[in-house]
């Protein structure tokens, strides 16, 4: 039987008129890694901090760790660990003494937290900088203290609020790869994210959250295919031959493609992957066109989201129509 | 209960470490009250009088003392909003510790820093001719009774913290909010030598109360006046800085446990 670490149902919190979350329902598997994908303002960062039993809530009911967060926050609190969108680290102390005093707040004794800071540092390669004031770490080397500081006990789960966020590719990759390496070790892990990369190369299932609710939940696959599946492109040499490439595709498509005229790329969705590439490549070629690219391409989680919500991923609330480039033919 | 202390302790000792770590704050709260010594007692000095007579040094110092407890709002309530504000606060709060630890510790450590900032300040007082002159008894007692002060101005430095939330706005109204404290009151000045309306409110200024128990338990000039407030000052100096923590704590209190709404 599938034990779930974090469960919500229904949960709902208001801020005056305005609603952080309403009916807010989440399901993790034991040893999974669930993202929470939504823009800025979504309700991402309340849940979290609902579920870490820092906020509470309205209506409705959470269990972490198989423990209710209102009634017994202490015993949630000890099996879990949070790294927040600030890098929740004390900057006057160095790498060393922040290890150290948290780990002397989960109750080591003085020697236990020493070793452990010692072996923390060596992991998350700050030992270099462990005498160094949090303050002067770098963006990146901030953040792996921080989720050291989540490791000082290993949690049951790890709640991780945009953890990559500021970050530069390098250090980026280097948070995934150490949060692969926790669930790995059978670690539990809720992320925020408002990076669709982030949360198709992480998470094992999605919830996607705008204003407060969850639109769309399941696998990334699963959510890609709810944008329609997958496209075919085109880019032609002669940017004059596009329209006649175009009326040729949606004739094998059987819809009407969107054009890039700046790249000379026209995309048309495709529900037979193979034969409508062929039929493509060959009405292409019986009409003298000349073409530079053509290939299939799965659907991005981007598009999904686009799809679910109406805007993107990133800070805009608005409604992506009018900004989008592409136009139809 | 035990871990409360375990905690609270832990918490104190990395307040502790900041004062190690960054000196340069308590260099800067060091200097202020060392400053106000020297251009009070050597520049202005020399043309004030002391009611009743006597050296304006020795008057000045107790005021000084209790000024450098008043200032310590700003340590106080900086740290805590700085806290806040990072999010080392959410953290700990994560974490399975005593809540109480953030506060206790935060309280705890700014009184080990006004003792530190006492006895560097009473060998200040040593080199510029102040002393006391009533035993080592009743000069412990004043220290006391300066310790309370702080410990009372931590708890509305602590409240303040967490009402305001921003290091920055912290930071500049502890400044506006706690000078006219010092600066009407007999603290460099008698309350007898003040024209009437300001001499009263000098007079009725908890902080002269403190002022003028300190320099009684020291045995330093100044004392006099017959109001009310400055013939019960002992009694006052005991009472108010309990009342401030009466209201205070249970009120800084209320506002941490709601971080959570």
């Amino acid at each position: 039987m599938t034990t779930f670490e974090v469960v919500a149902e229904g949960l709902g919190k208001r801020y005056g008129p305005t609603r952080a979350l309403d009916t807010f329902d989440l399901t993790v598997p034991a040893g999974t890694v669930h993202g929470l994908l939504g823009p800025n303002g979504a309700g991402k960062t309340t849940a979290v901090r609902i579920l870490t039993t820092l906020l509470r809530f309205d209506t409705g009911r959470a269990s972490v760790a198989g423990y209710d967060v209102l009634r017994r926050p202490d015993e949630v609190r000890a099996r879990i660990a949070l790294t927040g969108q600030y890098a929740a680290v004390d900057e006057i102390l160095s790498g060393r003494q922040n290890l150290e005093l948290f780990g002397r707040l989960f109750r080591l004794g003085r020697r236990e937290a020493r070793r452990r800071a010692g072996e923390l540092l060596e992991r998350f390669g700050l030992d270099d900088a462990a005498s160094r004031s949090a303050g002067e770490y770098s963006g990146g080397m901030r953040r792996r203290l921080d989720l050291a500081a989540s490791l000082i006990r290993t949690p049951r789960v790890l709640f991780l609020d945009e953890p990559t966020t500021g970050l530069d590719p390098r250090s980026r990759n280097q948070v995934w790869d150490l949060v692969r390496g926790l669930v790995a070790d059978g670690t539990t892990v809720l992320l925020t994210t408002q990076y669709l990369e982030e949360a198709d190369q992480l998470a094992d299932r999605i919830s996607v959250i705008d204003a407060g609710r969850v639109v769309a939940e399941g696998s990334p696959d699963q959510l890609k295919a709810l944008t329609g599946g997958d496209r075919i492109e085109v880019v032609v040499r002669d940017a004059a031959e596009l329209g006649h490439a175009a009326r040729l595709v949606a004739a094998v498509c059987g819809a009407e493609p969107e054009l890039d005229r700046g790249v000379r790329r026209l995309s048309a969705p495709v529900v037979d992957r193979v034969a409508g590439l062929v039929d493509v490549v060959r009405a292409l070629d019986d009409a003298g066109i000349a073409v530079e690219d053509i290939g299939l391409r799965r659907a991005t989680l981007d598009e999904a989201f686009l799809h679910l919500t109406g805007h993107r991923p990133d800070d805009t609330r608005e409604p992506v129509g009018a900004g989008r480039k592409a136009e139809v033919a | 209960m035990t871990t409360a202390i375990t905690d609270g302790w832990t918490m104190t000792r990395r307040n502790m470490t900041h004062v190690v770590r960054a000196p340069e704050e308590l260099i800067l709260y060091f200097s202020l009250p060392i400053m106000f010594v020297l251009v009070f007692g050597y520049v202005f000095g020399s043309g004030m009088q002391v009611s009743g007579g006597g050296s304006y040094r020795e008057f000045l110092l107790p005021g000084v003392f209790v000024m450098t407890m008043l200032y310590g709002l700003g340590a106080t309530a900086t740290g805590v909003a700085l806290d806040l504000s990072r999010g080392v606060v959410d953290r700990f709060r994560s974490m399975p510790m005593a809540r109480s630890a953030l506060m206790t510790g935060r309280s705890a450590a700014d009184l080990l820093r006004a003792l530190l900032e006492m006895s560097t300040l009473l060998v200040c007082g040593l080199l510029v001719g102040w002393q006391w002159r009533q035993g080592v008894g009743k000069a412990l007692l004043a220290v006391g009774l300066l310790l309370l002060l702080r410990i009372a101005i931590t708890w509305v430095g602590i409240y303040l913290a967490l009402l305001v939330r921003n290091p920055e706005t912290v930071g500049v109204i502890v400044f506006p909010a706690a000078f006219p404290f010092t600066a009407i009151s007999n603290v460099f000045v008698s309350p007898e030598l003040m024209p009437s309306v300001i001499g009263t409110i000098s007079e009725w200024n908890p902080l002269s109360a403190t002022v003028a128990a300190i320099r009684e338990l020291f045995g330093n000039p100044g004392l006099g006046g017959d109001s009310w407030p400055a013939e019960h000052a002992m009694l006052l100096a005991v009472l108010w800085p309990v009342l401030l923590i009466a209201t205070f704590a249970p009120l800084a209190v209320r506002r941490y446990q709601r971080l959570s709404r």
